[in-house]
């Protein structure tokens, strides 16, 4: 696929499979030529392989977010090219080859659980049979099958991103965005999510794109953590994880100590 | 029942005191008639207050659906174009300013004296500034994450609209409605003071007020208070029949 469309040819994809991501040396500047210009991003380039859970992980204002907008086409560089799925960001986002998720669950308070999770393939023009199925796929995914009737305001904050998540996942994209969305869940609620996350990413083959600003959180569920630094926003390490287990007793591991330590001193220097 | 007693138990309590006030102040029925008087004419008006409250409520409705219908339009229309809506809303609030039952007499002459459009007219115009300035807002306030997300999948303006403004903004489509129930009502009402066809509760309370007749008088306008009564709490069950994420989130 990378070849047909990839602009940015030099770039080595992931060995195993196709590049879901390719950021090409982007650079992002707001309000350019005013005052207040802001270079939110300078030369940026990652590469997210296939099936492949990267955090990207940094202070305020270091342009993680801004990172995240441009692969979602929700903001566009100023210099560089973004690829996602082999084609330009903007015919990914029309193809909806990515679901997103963000702080805010962002639910849309009048429709029910259910109508919440079919809204992106009704925009898709999926039949109404099939779109119910798959809503109803994704609650049992998410563990929220019985609450499908419901409507969001009648649900509690963790159980709200659990639909934002299934919404997300509703397409089956095959990349998965996501910017900080357990930032506002108290810690047990966080942690029992990420879990369930970890296995629906392992269950479906989605590649990941996770925003946070919790070092733990990125050491528990990426392959890779990311850091970056601010102004100018940049990545400065990338930091492979490899953790014996993705659960408890991943929490426990010295591996895990070892890698929160590691992406502590990268954020410090 | 704890909700209904209480202001059962003080309106029965005005009206006793009201008709002590007036027996035993010996006030003259020209300045306030007793409520005995007054529920006397009703009973024996009772004809032809429903029979006007109907004539009235008809102009009322006509006037209220004509009128939202219209501002539900201009408002999609200036939320959608954005240019539009900067020009409409100084627009809106000085005709807002008008007097607008003011025009009733002007209307009446462009119109044959049998027709019931000047009086349908003035209740449209009425009703259309709180609809239209109401969800104009509301069709504004779009959630910034609503706004991403719809441009995650791809969704054009109209489907935009249709999806997310337009449910998002039923709230603020009826606290316009709300007061634009109550307000049609009144301009239906009132209209007929400046003549035109005279067959609802503006009329008759006009010429039973001419003929001194004014526990008549009061009787109709005891009708026009049911009827707004009635549209405000038609509106309010439509709210609750529209919007049932609201009734069982806070019940």
């Amino acid at each position: 696929m990378s070849e047909l469309a990839s602009p940015a040819p030099d770039i080595v994809p992931a060995p195993e499979r196709a590049a879901s991501v390719i950021v090409d040396d982007v650079t992002k500047v707001f309000n350019q030529g005013r005052s207040d210009e802001v270079l939110a991003l300078s030369g940026v380039s990652l590469t997210v392989g296939g099936g492949e859970f990267v955090s990207l992980i940094g202070p305020s204002g270091c342009g993680k977010s801004t990172l995240l907008r441009l692969i979602a086409d929700l903001i566009e560089p100023t210099t560089g090219t973004v690829t996602v799925a082999g084609r330009p960001a903007g015919q990914a986002r029309r193809d909806q080859e990515y679901g997103i998720a963000f702080q805010q669950a962002g639910l849309f308070e009048w429709r029910t659980v259910r109508r919440n999770v079919e809204l992106p393939l009704e925009l898709r023009g999926v039949s109404k049979a099939e779109r119910r199925a798959r809503a109803e796929e994704m609650l049992e995914l998410v563990g929220l099958a019985d609450f499908a009737g419901h409507y969001p305001g009648q649900l509690s904050g963790g159980m709200q991103q659990r639909v934002a998540i299934a919404r997300a996942l509703a397409v089956q994209p095959p990349l998965l965005l996501m910017d900080e969305p357990f930032g506002a869940l108290d810690e047990m609620t966080r942690e029992r999510l990420q879990s369930e996350l970890l296995g629906i990413c392992a269950k479906t083959g989605t590649s990941t794109v996770f925003v946070t600003h919790s070092i733990s959180e990125a050491v528990f569920l990426s392959g890779r953590v990311v850091v970056m630094s601010a102004r100018p926003g940049r990545i400065t390490a990338s930091i492979e994880v490899e953790l014996p287990s993705r659960d408890e007793a991943g929490r426990q591991a010295p591996a895990y100590f070892e890698k929160i330590t590691e992406v502590r001193q990268a954020l410090r220097s | 029942m704890r909700r209904i007693l209480p202001p059962v138990v003080v309106g029965v309590l005005a009206l006793l005191l009201w008709e002590l006030f007036v027996t035993l102040g010996r006030v003259a029925p020209f300045i306030l008639p007793a409520p005995s008087a007054i529920g006397a004419q009703i009973v024996e008006q009772r004809r032809n207050i429903v029979e006007a409250a109907l004539a009235s409520g008809a102009n009322a409705l006509v006037g209220l659906i004509g009128g939202t219908l219209v501002a539900v339009l201009a408002a999609l229309a200036a939320s959608r174009f954005l240019v539009l809506g900067e020009v409409s809303i100084p627009f809106a609030a000085v005709l807002n300013a008008l007097p607008i039952i003011a025009l009733a007499p002007i209307l009446n002459n462009m119109f044959e004296s049998t027709s019931s459009v000047p009086r349908r007219l003035v209740t449209g115009i009425v009703v259309f500034f709180p609809v239209f300035l109401n969800l104009l807002r509301g069709l504004r306030e779009v959630d910034p994450v609503h706004q991403e997300l719809m441009r995650t999948y791809a969704a054009s303006g109209w489907t935009f609209a249709r999806k997310v403004r337009l449910p998002g903004a039923l709230p603020h489509l009826f606290t316009g409605l709300r007061q634009a129930s109550s307000l049609a009502v009144i301009a239906a009402v009132v209209a007929e003071y400046f003549g035109g066809l005279q067959d609802g509760l503006g009329a008759r309370i006009t010429s039973a007020a001419a003929f001194t007749a004014y526990p008549r008088a009061w009787a109709f306008v005891a009708g026009a208070c049911l009827l707004g009564l009635t549209f405000y709490l038609a509106t309010l069950l439509l709210e609750r029949l529209a919007m049932p994420w609201k009734r069982r989130f806070t019940s």
